[in-house]
């Protein structure tokens, strides 16, 4: 009896995730791409250039996932990957005579360092404004996603920074290992460590906990405030690394460009199937949700359907995955 | 009797210019149920907070197992022995049940993988498992969120949650409130059967004749103070009403 109990669950509970139904939707959009031009749309290169376009957003909705687990948003992580690349490329030219083309792979690793440093400094203010004072993290992020962006622009004079060190550009930036992008494997790794930890530690429990019932989670003796600025710390210092990359990928810091990757990071975390409400949600769903919009925007330039169908057919997406996570909870909470 | 496990004395809060609690006292003993009542606005709530570590008293004192203490956070009054269960219930509704039991007291793997913060969700559930069965909590499963479940289920497990950590003292605040017939039932076993293992309970009710049904002793508060203590067994449903509502008060209550 037990075990017929355990199979119905099962599959109830197969059939009732989230990431079950994205993952047949991007399925889905490969196959019919894949059907009108098989020629075009199955090839290595077209998911080499898939894969890195992704990476940068994918590091960026990492974080993000996190965040909107707890029921905030982040919508500086843009600008904070603006002002981290600028920073890091700046302090490397400066170390090299004002250029850093031909530096060498010690002026890389400290504008890693500043990069991640930059980043997390945005994360830690984002984290300490939200958690301590109880302004709402839209309000925060908002404010922060303005000075950031200033802010790289008053240290960059609002140019584009270049003197990118090629041994970075051509390492990070478009090599590839076995074939696969190097960008890629970071992205990869990020992702990994980052759906691991969510999924089975602590820190990942309390954040689930926290964006469940917060009221709950302090009277456990969960260190709530604490545990808001470490996950906001984690998606500015993500940021970070992402500007780095995009760096590298780019090999020049450019200050426009980033005004909608915010929009494009929560599109992606929320399509995955991770609630605005808080409380549930996974990195899975994150990756297959970042791969929506990207597998539109590819295929419909494959197949020559005009480019600007995309935003309009990843807002239908989109619209109806919170219509759909918002009808489930209502269901849940008649009960 | 015995030496008093709990015993708060003339504790008094404000909250700005509301007074909740003007000089209360209460006492519970090893062993036994005791029942909190009184009307709405009378402090109970508070007073509970006050004794679980929620809020902190203005003044009065507080000795638990004969010694003077404070009780700065929740987490200095689980220390102690002392458990809740609050009466909007405080579960994580994403989570399942087991989580929810575990919740701020997760167990870790063994080894390297522990130490990473990785943790043990396999023995949490055997023994999430385990525990229920010992308390007659009937879930269909141990996997789904809370959320998904009956108001009774849900309650059921808050109430198992502070049973199954406390060592000396539980505070339940209305516990049987959302429950059916049945389930009510059930809980009020729980209860005794803590009693019989030696912890002190504490009831918060609004329901007579479940309180003279279930406790040993019944101390009343009126105004943010005690008025009335009363030996269950000895007493009625009128005695306990005049006490609440002020028609009747004892001198050295």
């Amino acid at each position: 009896m037990t075990s017929d109990v355990r199979e119905r669950t099962l599959a109830k509970r197969l059939f009732s995730a989230n990431t079950l139904w994205i993952a047949l939707v991007l399925l889905v959009l490969i196959a019919v791409f894949g059907a009108i031009r098989p020629d075009a749309v199955l090839t290595t290169f077209t998911l080499q250039t898939t894969l890195v376009e992704t990476s940068v957003l994918l590091v960026l909705s990492v974080g993000m996932t996190y965040v909107i687990i707890t029921s905030g948003i982040d919508l500086s992580v843009g600008s904070v990957l603006v002002f981290s690349g600028v920073t890091s490329a700046m302090t490397m030219n400066a170390m090299n005579d004002g250029n850093a083309t031909d530096a060498g792979w010690g002026t890389v690793l400290v504008g890693l360092v500043v990069a991640l440093v930059s980043g997390a400094a945005w994360g830690l203010l984002n984290g300490l404004l939200v958690a301590k004072t109880g302004i709402p993290p839209l309000i925060v992020t908002l404010g922060s996603f303005g000075a950031a962006l200033g802010a790289g622009q008053l240290i960059s004079n609002g140019s584009n920074v270049s003197g990118v060190p090629d041994v970075l550009s051509d390492n990070l930036g478009t090599g590839t290992w076995f074939g696969i992008p190097n960008l890629v494997l970071l992205a990869a790794v990020v992702t990994g460590i980052g759906a691991l930890v969510l999924a089975t530690t602590r820190f990942g429990r309390y954040t689930y906990a926290i964006g469940s019932n917060e009221e709950a989670a302090r009277r456990v003796g969960i260190a709530v405030t604490g545990h808001l600025v470490k996950v906001y710390l984690l998606a500015g210092t993500l940021a970070g690394l992402a500007g780095f990359m995009a760096l590298a990928y780019f090999r020049v810091a450019s200050i426009t460009g980033h005004d909608t990757d915010n929009l494009n990071a929560i599109a992606g975390v929320v399509l995955g199937g991770t609630s605005l409400f808080g409380g549930a949600g996974s990195i899975v769903g994150t990756v297959l949700g970042v791969f929506i919009p990207a597998v539109l925007r590819k295929g419909f330039v494959i197949v020559g359907v005009n480019v600007y169908w995309q935003p309009i057919a990843v807002a239908i997406v989109l619209v109806a995955a919170v219509w759909f996570d918002q009808s489930r909870r209502r269901a849940r909470n008649q009960r | 009797m015995a030496e008093p496990l709990l015993d708060a004395r003339d504790l008094v809060k404000h909250y700005g210019s509301v007074e909740a609690l003007r000089g209360a006292s209460f006492t519970a003993y090893a062993g036994e149920v005791v029942s909190l009542i009184g009307d709405n606005g009378a402090g109970k709530s508070t007073l509970v907070k006050c004794l679980s570590g929620a809020e902190q008293p203005d003044s009065g004192t507080i000795s638990f197992d004969g010694r003077t203490i404070s009780l700065p956070t929740p987490t200095a009054a689980r220390a102690l022995g002392i458990e809740t269960v609050y009466q909007d219930l405080a579960v994580a509704p994403d989570l399942d049940p087991a989580a929810n039991l575990f919740l701020g007291r997760e167990l870790r793997k063994p080894g390297v993988l522990g130490w990473l913060g990785v943790l043990d969700k396999k023995e949490m559930r055997r023994l999430a498992t385990s525990s229920f069965g010992d308390l007659g909590v009937t879930l269909q499963s141990v996997d789904v969120p809370i959320g998904s479940l009956s108001g009774g289920q849900r309650q059921s497990v808050a109430v198992a949650r502070s049973v199954v950590w406390a060592s000396k003292l539980v505070f339940m605040d209305e516990p049987t409130a959302a429950l059916g017939v049945v389930q009510r039932e059930r809980v009020l076993d729980v209860i005794k059967r803590v009693r019989d293992q030696g912890m002190a309970v504490v009831l918060i009710s609004h329901n007579m004749p479940e309180v003279l049904a279930v406790s040993d002793r019944v101390e009343v508060l009126r105004l943010g103070r005690r008025v009335a203590r009363f030996r269950a067994a000895d007493t009625t449903v009128e005695e306990l009403v005049g006490a609440m509502t002020g028609a009747l008060s004892q001198e050295d209550a």
